[in-house]
């Protein structure tokens, strides 16, 4: 017999509401709250419960239509590759600075969808981010810390 | 009323706000040409830039882009047959075989006019009904604001996308969840934090609608392997012909706007129902007003059938604005976003909003006139300039909205944390949109999740812990029957196919 997708996410909603469930419950209340008709945790347990019946209802009504996704046309390798790459710019980004991280992870992102004109690739990368902190910084004052171009001296 | 209404014009009319009309209005006709890219993705991407505002001009920015988004999206139905968001899908029906006949200019004056006396004429409902219904909602307590949360809930999950009931439920119950991280508002307990100081103060509005709509929409884009750029390529290609109406079209228009503008204000102010049903409804009514001969014109390139979902749809953007200004409680997916903008300047829609803020309440009604008033201006002879310059390739505008999404929510806690918690949201979000998991409940119950609690909170207090609240008063067991009434219904749909 083969389950359907929906059946198995249905499954893991029903797994991470019985886990919210119990840690509902493992909330610490104060101890004059302990009774009161509500108190920090009487709504997280409602949603534990109410999460749990709607997926249990979910995993046993029949299935209306097949809803199966074709795996094979989706691309993945791509998307596998954004989220690395949008991972990457976050751990850097504190650490080389907005200008250097952002152009660097958009010029990746272009190349690795596909983009092959480098005049347009470097032009909305590193003067694209540029502007971008020029009218962040200049024009609504929002101050971005950037140590690599506090090294170089452009930015205070 | 006369106050207000000059109030709001003097913010309305300010340089600044008209220029973020114009700006909203352009970005959104943008964003709604795109196939895929809905106006909650506008919004969304709108929100970071909104929060350097004072709230006036952040919320008329945010109409500005909605009205633009729908418009955009009748545009690509028109020209191309491929409707951006689902309020447009009735008006390719005719909109697109008058297109092929030569008359896409036409078909395009056609539907700014019905789009523009379509919000016109409901901007006018509202601006009467609000004041009104703001008065009426002053006598709702806690327990009717519960209870209509809990119906706004069930309608939109109802609603958001045929058959899919209990996903969509299942999505608002996440949504409730992911509202619940953080800080007790109460009591100041921390709850799901996983002993992490960066869930403390729960988890951002914005970084769930940018993880749910923007990002996950760009990944999903990739995943498909579509082109959304195609579609404006296409139309920056395509020769409109001339915009001017004749008499008896011009004639056709009018006849049916005043009914469809009455029709969409209706259902647009019904939680949950929103431009996509209303469009629809409008139709499907219009095919039975009119006479036998113009019924057998009904998607063969109708002036009827396409002013009717145009008016309609645009009708039920305005109206969807009553129940978030006079309720405090938005009745579709955008206006939730809206709200939860508005809750991040620190004002609480609702009756009140009309008292305290005056300024707020009408000079967003007074922008919808001006928003209607830009996009049949500007908007309509642009319309093949500003597809051509949306005609970017995918390689380029995929990384732009990712960059947009991670650098709104960096500049708005400078924390990495938030960056990696909206990719993984945005990642999760992907999955679940691959099966046809909804994402408008969800944000529509993280945005209503504390006031839903706290209202909650209330009435079990007043109730001494007893459940009795939700039939002790009349108002609030007839909003409860309705909920239990939509529940019941589609959960027999849900099991009934087999």
């Amino acid at each position: 017999m083969k389950i359907s997708s929906v059946k198995i996410i249905s499954l893991l909603f029903f797994i991470l509401s019985a886990f919210y469930l119990y840690t509902a419950y493992q909330i610490q209340v104060f101890a004059f709250d302990e009774d009161a008709p509500f108190n920090a945790k009487t709504f997280p347990i409602y949603l534990g419960y109410t999460g749990m019946f709607l997926s249990a209802l979910r995993i046993v009504l029949p299935e209306k239509t097949s809803e199966e996704v074709d795996h094979k046309v989706l691309d993945y390798k791509k998307v596998i590759f954004l989220v690395i790459i949008m991972i990457f710019y976050g751990l850097t980004i504190l650490r080389t600075g907005f200008f250097l991280s952002t152009s660097i992870f958009l010029l990746f992102a272009y190349y690795f969808l596909g983009e092959r004109r480098w005049k347009w690739m470097l032009l909305f990368s590193f003067p694209f981010v540029a502007l971008f902190m020029f009218l962040l910084h200049g024009v609504l004052d929002i101050y971005l810390r950037d140590p690599l171009l506090k090294y170089i001296g452009i930015i205070g | 009323m006369i106050e207000g209404i000059l109030i709001g014009l003097n913010t309305a009319l300010s340089l600044k706000n008209i220029l973020m009309v114009m700006m909203g209005c352009f970005f959104g006709t943008i964003i709604g040409m795109l196939p895929g890219l809905g106006p909650m993705t506008a919004i969304a991407l709108m929100i970071p830039i909104t929060y350097g505002f004072d709230p006036a001009t952040g919320l008329i920015l945010m109409a500005g882009v909605y009205y633009g988004a729908v418009f955009g999206g009748s545009t690509s139905s028109i020209l191309i047959n491929a409707p951006g968001v689902p309020g447009t899908v009735a008006t390719s029906f005719d909109g697109y075989p008058m297109a092929q006949q030569g008359k896409a200019g036409k078909a395009l004056a056609i539907a700014a006019y019905s789009s523009f006396a379509g919000g016109t004429i409901a901007a006018i409902f509202l601006l009467f009904a609000a004041p009104s219904l703001s008065k009426v909602s002053l006598a709702f307590r806690s327990p009717d604001y519960f209870a209509l949360m809990v119906l706004g809930l069930t309608a939109v999950s109802a609603f958001s996308s045929k058959g899919q009931f209990l996903k969509a439920m299942m999505m608002a119950i996440l949504g409730l969840m992911l509202a619940t991280v953080g800080q007790d508002t109460l009591s100041d307990i921390p709850r799901f934090v996983f002993n992490n100081m960066n869930l403390s103060d729960g988890i951002s509005f914005v970084l769930v609608v940018m993880a749910t709509f923007a990002m996950s929409e760009a990944l999903t884009i990739i995943l498909k392997g579509t082109d959304p750029s195609s579609a404006a390529k296409a139309i920056s290609l395509k020769e409109l012909g001339s915009i001017k109406l004749n008499k008896e079209e011009t004639k056709k228009t009018l006849k049916t706007i005043p009914r469809s503008s009455v029709i969409g204000f209706i259902v647009g102010v019904l939680p949950g129902a929103g431009s996509t049903i209303a469009s629809f409804l409008a139709y499907g009514m219009e095919r039975n007003f009119v006479n036998k001969e113009e019924k057998e014109k009904f998607g063969k390139g109708s002036v009827h059938g396409l002013s009717a979902p145009e008016t309609a749809n645009n009708a039920a953007c305005s109206g969807s604005f009553v129940p978030l200004l006079t309720l405090g409680i938005p009745g579709s997916g955008t206006t939730a976003v809206m709200l939860g903008a508005l809750l991040g300047f620190g004002i609480q829609p609702g009756p009140r909003l009309y008292m305290t803020n005056p300024e707020i309440f009408w000079s967003v009604i007074m922008s919808m006139y001006i928003g209607m008033v830009i996009l049949l201006i500007l908007n309509l002879p642009l319309i093949p300039y500003i597809a051509r310059i949306l005609a970017v390739p995918r390689t380029f505008l995929i990384p732009m909205i990712l960059f947009f999404s991670v650098t709104g929510i960096y500049l708005m806690s400078f924390n990495t944390f938030d960056i990696f918690l909206m990719i993984g949201i945005a990642v999760v979000a992907t999955g679940l949109r691959l099966y046809k998991f909804p994402m408008p409940p969800l944000i529509l119950a993280f945005v209503l999740g504390g006031l839903m609690e706290e209202n909650l909170r209330r009435s079990l207090l007043i109730s001494d812990g007893s459940f009795s609240f939700l039939w002790d008063r009349p108002l609030t067991a007839i909003i409860l029957a309705f909920t239990i009434l939509i529940f019941s219904w589609q959960s027999y749909l849900s099991f009934k196919t087999k």
